[in-house]
């Protein structure tokens, strides 16, 4: 942690920490007490009298049906991206860590969606999503079927489900790949010489072997999938038609700055600030087993 | 490989190429809208081959004043406001991250191990879930629609502190003893020697925080109400509400296209480092 070798304290290190620190105290510590402190208010609606009020707010957003259901949409959305995306990434990293020639010309064609913002995605596939105009509910139409994700609350979530799952899938490939290239091939030459097909050395030596990276992946894609696709949703349905898309972020957003119910609110950011950390935790233990192996 | 299978071979290269042909379709799709007149993005079926009209609708994407109707800045302007944005957050986060991880490794101080915890902390604390307290802060500090009140309380990073960290713990002890005995201070062991040290993992970061930066969306929104302060990458959101009434697929397409460039360009013209970049700071 320190050096063996080191400068002795003077003014100097404080100097060197003080910007980071006064930065974090002024725009993480002090607004996350804040809204610990505020969700145990309650303001009137014009905003006269607050009124301290405990766990109230936390009561009564655990009876919220609303809450509820978006607490439970939030884990549905996150686990579709997650196996959507991995299994999408899992499956071409298999066949580039075959190819001999060309798996970094493969590599470059397919992590550039990393660095498309998530709004943007999600207005990629509106656009083509779109029921007046877009190709697919064009193509959709040919075969009988009706696309309209702004009425229809599964077809929204299919929708930003499917743009949140496309833009992580060059995260979740550049992972996979460089697992599988970190395996000796020695453990696979000795399976192919025992008789071991393709699919066969997959199943049962690479799929294992590679299970650390797919618990760091699966613990990284829920965050992903908790907390940075507010920009997807906001672009695509607004958390429509009727709530269908409404995750817990989203739900945060829109009770403090369009409905303004501020300990409701803070409230939820409370409750999202402890699943920050439990999944932190997590992904810290993961991360040290990850070493190991 | 293994065995010689010509089969599975051309097998994998087909799957391959209709992977890469899936994950590239929408920003085909895009570059089609972008490069037709507005009058045939409204007839079904949408074309799926380039039109000739991409200039001109680059042309009068950078330069006009945005889409009819609304009220967002030429996009020119929105371009540089992300670039101003997004190399402030990268700089600035290098920047205290290397100061706070040189003392934290450097010095021994009262204290350390206590402002170490306190920048672990904000790693759990993302803008998402304290949306509304942070907007207070930055309203009752004046700092709304102004680069810093968007940029600064981005900065403070517990990813990049904890990764310079390591790198400082991998420079040898004797440098630093050899230093000392050539008389060099703090500061310039610090400048002569651990920033050279570190200086690819420096850039590495850079291409992560750019793209970070460059791709920020909620705090933007809420920060920005003045259309001069508008990011590109907000824009589109605005631009997209818009089409409702007057679409203007061609010129929303372009603005798209012109919002993902930067970030993908950094990409693929760094590749290496952004792969070093995403491995390191997810240790």
């Amino acid at each position: 942690m320190l050096k063996r070798v080191h400068f002795p304290a003077s003014l100097l290190p404080y100097l060197l920490v003080a910007p980071q620190v006064i930065i974090t105290l002024i725009f993480f510590i002090w607004p996350a007490s804040q809204a610990v402190y505020q969700s145990f208010l309650i303001e009137d609606a014009f905003g006269f009298s607050t009124e301290f009020v405990w766990f109230e707010n936390f009561e009564y957003l655990l009876q919220d049906d609303h809450y509820r259901d978006s607490f439970g949409r939030t884990i549905f959305f996150s686990a579709a991206v997650a196996f959507l995306s991995m299994s999408f990434a899992l499956i071409l990293a298999g066949f580039a860590d075959r190819v001999i020639r060309g798996s970094t010309t493969y590599r470059t064609l397919l992590i550039w969606p990393y660095a498309v913002a998530p709004v943007l995605a999600g207005a990629l596939f509106l656009f083509m999503f779109n029921p007046t105009i877009g190709i697919f509910p064009y193509l959709l139409e040919m075969v009988g079927y009706d696309w309209n994700h702004y009425l229809n609350g599964r077809q929204a979530m299919f929708l930003v489900i499917i743009a949140a799952a496309w833009k992580q899938v060059a995260y979740n490939f550049l992972f996979y790949l460089a697992a599988m290239q970190s395996i000796p091939r020695s453990i696979i030459e000795a399976a192919a010489i025992d008789g071991a097909g393709p699919i066969r050395r997959f199943a049962t030596i690479i799929f294992p072997l590679i299970s650390p990276t797919t618990f760091f992946l699966l613990v990284i894609n829920a965050v992903y999938a908790f907390f940075e696709t507010f920009g997807i949703i906001h672009a695509v349905t607004q958390g429509g038609p009727a709530n269908s898309t409404t995750t817990l972020v989203y739900k945060v957003y829109n009770d403090g700055f369009i409905g303004l119910d501020l300990g409701g609110s803070a409230a939820q950011s409370v409750i999202l600030m402890f699943m920050v950390i439990v999944m932190t935790v997590i992904q810290f233990r993961f991360i040290e087993k990850r070493v190991q192996y | 490989m293994v065995e010689n299978r010509p089969l599975l071979s051309i097998l994998a290269h087909i799957v391959l190429l209709l992977g890469v042909a899936i994950v590239a379709l929408p920003v085909w799709i895009t570059f089609v809208g972008a490069s037709h007149e507005a009058e045939r993005m409204l007839q079904t079926p949408i074309p799926m081959l380039p039109g000739d009209q991409f200039f001109v609708n680059l042309r009068q994407t950078l330069w006009g004043s945005g889409l009819e109707g609304t009220n967002t800045a030429p996009v020119w302007m929105m371009l540089m406001n992300s670039m101003v944005m997004a190399l402030m957050i990268a700089i600035g986060k290098i920047a205290i991250s290397l100061l706070s991880a040189f003392a934290i490794v450097y010095f021994k101080f009262p204290f350390r191990m206590g402002f170490f915890w306190m920048i672990f902390i904000t790693l759990m604390l993302p803008v998402e879930v304290r949306i509304l307290p942070t907007f207070e802060v930055i309203a009752d500090l004046g700092m709304l629609n102004s680069y810093w009140g968007l940029t600064v309380p981005l900065i403070a990073s517990a990813t990049a502190t904890f990764m310079f960290r390591q790198v400082f713990l991998t420079i040898p002890d004797e440098m630093l003893e050899s230093a000392r005995i050539d008389g060099a201070g703090p500061m310039r062991f610090f400048w002569d020697i651990v920033i050279p040290l570190s200086r690819t993992n420096i850039a590495a970061l850079f291409v992560i925080l750019f793209i970070y930066g460059w791709n920020q969306y909620l705090w933007p929104l809420l920060i920005t109400t003045d259309t001069d302060m508008m990011t590109i990458v907000v824009s589109i959101k605005q631009m997209l509400e818009a089409a409702e009434q007057s679409p203007q697929w061609n010129i929303i397409m372009m603005t798209a296209l012109l919002a993902m460039i930067p970030p993908i360009f950094v990409v693929i013209a760094m590749q290496k480092l952004f792969v070093q970049g995403l491995t390191e700071t997810d240790k």
